[in-house]
């Protein structure tokens, strides 16, 4: 039994946006795998609940130059659906990597992003693929890219009365071009990361890099993308001496700390090691030759 | 409180419960069904594992206001009367229990994974039962035992 001051269980999107322009102490309830853990901590207490239970979030829709993925799509719906295992398979290891089964039975890819955690699964591959995210308040919408939504440890851009309604990932061409999320940790299942690695690579006709992306979680306070890295290998043709100078770049973005999980210094070695990892596999996918 | 209708074992139910109940405590406390277990009720152990819809749900991690029109399966309707099921007389068969305390959420996420895969490798079974730990260690016999439950469902 939780203390739950109220419950709201709205049934359409307006509904629940008057909910919380009028309540704004009020906490979304998405799955629910995190907000009752921490209340079951007694980490909260005495809260006003607005479930997104009822409201049609889920799905995932390929506009073609755009995948939609709604914030109420669960784990499990996100790593079976069709159009993400063609599109962006990564998100699919990223999906089936998180917690075990019944978690990911109703754990959702929009309460993961507003938790705020640096170690969610879901955000190197959201970095890496420079999603967007269409915040909705009675008021209207705004999109801010998820590069800009976390703000710090468990802190996101997420005004009072604002909720997430889409989480736009811009996907283009998929001829030569490859992404990947690697997840480090003790077990297979029932972890959190100790480090979480993605990348992105779109190749030109030359072989040459046209884009790189790499993105890291639990390495800094929130997901961090490596640009420094990135600049490095784009316009490239990868060597292996390339990618062991692009990940020594990488720890430029980073700022990892020590943990009971594993200590900075284990961080450090592991950026640098999941970031080449992360990248060649990506540069493999999008039909580079294997290094 | 507030009360909600919904199927629990194949019978039409309507509960009175409390908004901020989890569905445990209204299949343990309300129904009496106690079959379902309460383990860590952070949702890492499993042993509270009921049947959603069909689908494998920590029961302590779920408002019970939130099964208000779903079908609820647990370990005392997974038989017929006194007759244990194809996954629980595997289980007996094969020692896959010890203690006994992750048995029922063991026996419905795998009563669950052979309903969608009705071959399931020990690699499959592994990954589908990642979710329920065992705290005997009894995860040779349970793989067993499920792969044994498959091979009876199977036959016929």
């Amino acid at each position: 039994m939780y203390f739950v001051k109220k419950l709201y269980l709205p049934e359409t999107l307006p509904e629940a946006l008057k909910i919380l322009k009028e309540h704004p102490e009020t906490t979304i309830l998405a799955g629910g795998t995190d907000v009752l853990v921490k209340m079951r901590h007694k980490r909260m207490r005495d809260v006003t609940l607005l479930s997104l239970a009822k409201l049609p979030l889920s799905g995932v829709e390929d506009k073609g130059d755009e995948i939609v993925i709604g914030p109420g799509t669960t784990f499990t719906a996100l790593a079976e659906n069709p159009i993400m295992q063609t599109r962006l398979p990564m998100l699919c290891t990223a999906a089936r990597s998180m917690g075990g089964p019944q978690i990911q039975n109703v754990a959702t890819i929009g309460g993961n992003v507003c938790n705020g955690a640096t170690s969610a699964d879901s955000a190197p591959s959201l970095f890496a693929l420079d999603a967007v995210l269409t915040l909705t308040s009675a008021g209207g919408d705004r999109r801010v890219p998820i590069r800009e939504f976390y703000t710090g440890p468990g802190r996101v851009k997420l005004e009072s009365g604002e909720m997430l309604t889409a989480i736009h990932i811009p996907a283009g061409e998929q001829a030569r071009w490859g992404g990947v999320y690697i997840k480090f940790s003790t077990r297979k299942a029932m972890d959190i990361a100790i480090l979480g690695s993605a990348a992105v690579c779109e190749l030109g006709e030359d072989g040459r890099v046209i884009k790189a992306a790499i993105a890291m979680g639990v390495a800094a306070p929130t997901p961090v993308r490596c640009t420094d890295a990135e600049a490095l290998l784009t316009g490239k043709t990868p060597t292996a001496e390339l990618l062991q100078e692009a990940g020594r770049l990488a720890l430029t973005a980073c700022s990892p700390r020590s943990s009971w999980r594993a200590t900075k210094e284990y961080r450090e070695a592991l950026i640098q090691e999941l970031s080449v990892r992360a990248f060649q596999e990506a540069y493999r996918l999008a039909g580079g030759k294997a290094l | 409180m507030i009360e909600i209708k919904c199927t629990v074992n194949g019978k039409p139910t309507q509960v009175r419960i409390e908004e901020g109940e989890t569905l445990l405590d209204m299949i343990r406390e309300r129904l009496g069904l106690t079959g379902t277990k309460r383990g860590c009720e952070v949702g890492e152990c499993g042993a509270c594992t009921v049947l959603l819809d069909g689908v494998p749900t920590d029961s302590c991690l779920m408002l019970a206001a939130l099964a208000d029109g779903k079908d609820i399966l647990t370990i005392e309707g997974i038989s017929s009367g006194r007759e244990l099921s194809v996954m629980q007389q595997a289980f007996v068969d094969e020692g896959a229990i010890q203690c006994g305390y992750c048995t029922p959420g063991m026996i419905l996420t795998a009563h669950a994974l052979l309903k969608k895969n009705k071959n399931p490798t020990a690699e499959d079974i592994k990954r589908e039962l990642a979710g329920n730990m065992c705290r005997c260690a009894a995860y040779n016999q349970i793989i067993n035992a499920v792969q044994k439950a498959a091979r009876e469902e199977n036959k016929d």
